[in-house]
């Protein structure tokens, strides 16, 4: 007979995005166990809301099969006295051992039948260490410096196999049948079975499904008749802090709409976790849609307390827009030099001009050098002080309102860009290269006085810097000198060699041996290893290309052996052998002659087509010649041969099955 | 409607009620009620401690001149301490806010994660600011550290802003119109320190006299700590508490100096870690402190 099994984790209140992604560790965990531990069952689901984890398990055997449990002890050479101790060791007869012949002769064995433990008794023992085996980001501790660490205390557990209770208790807290409502909306005291256990929840105020309340959302949201701004973050938040989720509409006095949308949108969403609301022609509409975590606002109480904060909000953003307004981004430079950017770097008005001097050198024209002169102006504002995550944005809308043209404002809005691998890069070419000379800077700044990221710490985010850069350079199309602008720091360049690395391999989803293969050949250029990684991800399913691959890393091998690391002179075609070593070296001379100014597809292909006369020089010629003079020659053919033929990729970095 | 005195009064009676002990403020200038002794040094042990009590809360930085209507300089934290939290301290707090007229069941409350830390102490705990109509009410965090010293019994930290609160309550769009009591509203009382502090927080602190004060407070705060010798016989007379005022002293000056724009972004990272290296010094002091008083306790009063 098979059961279902129900445990629900009660806990205050975890933070929403956590939820998700750790409910999922728990599921894995239960059914890991149930696998581990021959109970049979699978997790029909898992769901959750702020204050519970809940996992429902079905097919549960009542009690695990009886095994059979075969060890192997002492070899029957060994006597008597060694059976018998081997025996008792076992708990068996020692008449009852049996014996087994190997190769290396007769060896006694013992069978013990396991009888399968009820479930219950394992579930007993087991749920409390599958609880605490979720690896959640942050933990705490709440019954003491020794007790159980968990995302927020344990404050309930519901576990049952069928009608019965599995009983167990961690940190003050014993399993039961009894759950809990909505704090509001529900009982405290709310006593399930499993197959009442998600109704019971719903007339307690809570609905347990995640589906269902992202669903309830998006209904009561159309039901108010308004189109918000889609936004699924603010979503998957608000249906992660709500356990009965309902929506209201709130509106604002349209005199706000004269300030941007932008610094209205981040007060909305970011601070408030509301819903804008879109005009029929698409603009902002002084309206918006707040989540409350209970059924109803009877009194229209909790729009007018959301109203009252909004107005607030907007009001302080307005009063800073306006005294921002009385010093213009350009008069605002020389105040940069009391912002200290880092106290061994300098101001923010150093920082400028090292930025401007960067973007000259990058080759950038007057509205690049103005938007590096204007970027770091808004740090002064108090917009920014107080809204520290639109910096950029807000001195982008300065400089517009400011009279700036279009090359110059857009820069300076978008020069921290990207924020991530996923956001965009700066949309015109001088916001691209302020962005890069932003980010150059304080990569160069950071690694010239030793604050150089280790393992999890990057205070200053180099990192997402330095890929910023990376990026930039790369889909903005800009064949610039990344090594020659890390200026000869070698720890740099292994930084940023690693995030061209990242970048490719897991953004851009190159194979990992052919981005080092090309990596090795010279990464001055990313646009240019970008081609050379396409042209190599296109030949490399050709026949001939991975068996060269396979020659090269031989070739080097050969060099490395005979130490031949040095220049070693020119070929000497006197000294060739006719037949297939001479061959090879016609064939060399003749690919080489088409490799000058051909795309590196066909270059790559042509290379290829040099297996053949590589495979026969190697089966039928002896490098290691005793004629010294011929044994350097041939070195010289090899080393040439590798030296010419390794600009687009270093071929011995491809791994292959040959 | 309550006015501003009477919601702290409802307040601190709810807490009482709930065996915590209400204490009046710490006169001295604290960032925020967590810095008062009744905090930072009473969440340190084994003992349990329930407290509650009123704390003006300076941080000069926020100050507005008194025309911002949701901007103080100072403002009043209600802090309560629940050492060890109990169980259903969520739901007591809840209770307390019915204890002022908060009808939950008409208005949407949320737990939104907000971990709190405080450098300056070496101290951090994780909780959430609690948000009542879309309003942050409270910050509620169970404390895991304090001095850098992982705490024996989790103490619950509730921790109430005032003016906020009754503003909520008495539909007010400014805090200045927020009735205190006694026929006087929020403005009468208290406008005069926020023009006049800002003006001195913001224009005219001398940045010069400041450092020096900093540094003056400093020096005693580690001048008595390298006089504490866990060795000394009679240690319970040693001025620990003392020791502490100087180093709440630096950590104001730090406020004050970072808001007249004396400390620059990376510099700020410095001057933290001198303040927190006093702190947890202090914190690790005033454990071994203890310790030894509770050593030196009569038998039968040691449980």
């Amino acid at each position: 007979m098979s059961l279902p099994f129900l445990l629900e984790i009660g806990t205050e209140e975890i933070p929403d995005w956590m939820i998700e992604p750790w409910l999922e560790q728990l599921r894995f965990h239960v059914q890991g166990m149930l696998d581990g531990k021959s109970l049979g069952g699978s997790v029909s689901w898992a769901e959750a809301t702020p204050r519970r984890l809940a996992v429902r398990a079905d097919h549960v055997v009542e009690r695990q099969v009886n095994s059979r449990k075969t060890s192997r002890g002492p070899a029957v050479s060994e006597g008597e006295t060694a059976k018998i101790r081997f025996a008792e060791s076992m708990g068996v007869r020692a008449e009852d051992l049996a014996t087994i012949q190997t190769p290396k002769g007769a060896y006694f064995i013992a069978h013990k039948e396991i009888s399968g433990k009820p479930a219950a008794e394992i579930l007993t023992s087991e749920i409390p260490k599958v609880i605490l085996r979720i690896l959640w980001p942050k933990t705490m501790y709440w019954t003491g410096k020794n007790g159980p660490r968990f995302i927020r205390p344990i404050r309930w557990i519901v576990a049952l196999l069928g009608g019965e209770v599995v009983h167990f208790g961690i940190a003050d807290v014993e399993s039961g049948n009894v759950s809990v409502g909505h704090r509001q909306l529900g009982a405290a005291h709310v006593p399930v079975t499993i197959d009442t256990y998600e109704s019971k929840l719903r007339e307690n105020g809570v609905i347990l499904s995640a589906a269902e309340r992202r669903a309830k959302i998006e209904k009561d949201i159309e039901n108010l008749g308004v189109r918000i701004k889609p936004d699924t973050a603010l979503l998957e938040t608000l249906v992660y802090l709500t356990e009965y989720p309902t929506a209201i509409q709130g509106s604002f006095d349209p005199e706000f709409l004269k300030l941007p949308a932008e610094v209205l949108v981040t007060v909305m969403r970011h601070h408030q976790r509301y819903f804008s609301v879109e005009s029929a022609d698409g603009t902002l509409a002084p309206k918006f849609v707040a989540i409350m975590n209970t059924s109803a606002d009877p009194d229209g109480l909790v729009r007018l307390g959301n109203e009252r904060v909004l107005r607030a909000r907007f009001n302080d953003a307005r009063f800073f827009w306006e005294t921002d307004q009385k010093k213009k981004l350009a008069d605002r430079v020389a105040d940069l030099a009391h912002v200290t950017f880092q106290a061994k770097l300098g101001s923010y008005l150093e920082k400028t001009e090292r930025m401007i001097a960067l973007v000259k050198e990058l080759h950038g024209d007057h509205a690049a050098i103005r938007a590096a002169q204007l970027s770091k102006c808004d740090l002064t504002t108090e917009l920014v002080k107080e809204f520290t995550e639109l910096q950029g944005v807000v001195g982008g809308l300065y400089a517009r309102v400011q009279g700036e043209p279009d090359e110059v404002w857009q820069a300076i809005y978008d020069h921290y860009k990207p924020a991530s691998m996923e956001d965009s890069i700066p949309r015109n070419h001088a916001g691209q290269l302020v962005s890069i000379a932003d980010k150059l800077d304080t990569l160069l700044g950071c690694f010239k006085i030793g604050l150089i990221p280790t393992g999890s710490r990057d205070p200053f985010a180099l990192r997402r810097a330095a890929q910023g850069v990376v990026k930039i350079l790369v889909e903005g199309e800009l064949r610039l000198p990344v090594r020659k602008l890390l200026g000869g720091d070698a720890k740099l360049e292994e930084f940023v060699l690693d995030r061209v690395r990242y970048y490719f391999k897991d953004i851009r989803g190159f194979k990992y041996d052919e981005v080092n293969a090309v990596l090795a050949s010279g990464w001055d250029d990313l646009v240019d290893v970008e081609e050379r990684l396409v042209a190599i991800q296109a030949v490399r399913p050709t026949e001939d290309f991975e068996p060269l691959a396979a020659s090269f890393k031989r070739i080097q091998n050969i060099l490395k052996q005979a130490q031949f690391t040095g220049n070693g002179g020119m070929i000497d075609a006197a000294l060739l052998e006719p037949g297939p070593e001479a061959d090879l070296y016609n064939e060399f001379q003749n690919v080489r002659g088409t490799l000058a100014n051909q795309p590196y597809r066909p270059a790559l292909e042509s290379i290829a087509s040099l297996r053949p006369k590589v495979d026969l020089f190697f089966d039928k010629v002896l490098v290691n010649a005793p004629d010294a003079k011929i044994r350097q020659n041939r070195l010289i053919l090899l080393q040439t041969l590798l030296k010419e033929f390794s600009t687009i990729a270093d071929f011995s970095e491809i791994v292959t099955n040959a | 409607m309550d006015s501003y005195q009477e919601i702290i009064f409802k307040l601190k009676k709810y807490w009482s009620d709930r065996d915590c002990i209400i204490q009046e403020p710490y006169d001295l200038e604290v960032g925020a009620g967590t810095m008062c002794p009744e905090t930072f040094l009473r969440v340190l042990g084994p003992k349990p401690y329930r407290v509650a009590y009123v704390q003006p809360s300076r941080r000069p930085a926020d100050g507005r001149y008194g025309e911002n209507p949701n901007r103080l300089y100072k403002h009043m934290q209600l802090q309560v301490i629940l050492k060890p939290a109990p169980a259903d301290v969520i739901e007591q707090y809840l209770g307390s806010l019915g204890a002022i007229g908060i009808d939950l069941r008409k208005h949407d409350i949320k737990f939104e994660e907000d971990n709190w830390e405080a450098p300056t102490l070496g101290a951090w705990g994780v909780g959430w600011q609690v948000m009542l109509d879309g309003l942050e009410i409270t910050q509620f965090t169970y404390f895991q550290q304090c001095g850098g010293i992982d705490l024996d019994l989790v103490p619950a930290e509730l921790t109430y802003g005032l003016e906020r609160l009754a503003a909520f309550l008495q539909f007010k769009d400014s805090i200045y119109d927020v009735e205190w009591g006694g026929g006087a509203s929020y403005r009468d009382v208290r406008f005069n320190d926020e023009l006049q502090f800002s003006v001195y927080n913001f224009e005219m602190a001398n940045v010069e006299t400041l450092w020096k004060l900093f540094e003056l407070h400093e020096g005693e705060a580690a001048r008595l700590l390298r006089l504490f010798d866990p060795k000394l016989s009679d240690k319970s007379r040693f001025p620990l508490l003392p020791t502490y005022e100087h180093v709440l002293k630096c950590s104001h000056l730090f406020n004050t100096l970072d808001a007249r724009g004396a400390i620059s972004v990376t510099e700020r990272v410095a001057v933290i870690a001198r303040v927190r290296k006093l702190a947890v010094g202090l914190a690790g002091a005033w454990m071994d402190q203890q310790n030894a008083d509770a050593a030196t306790e009569p038998a039968e009063a040691v449980q």
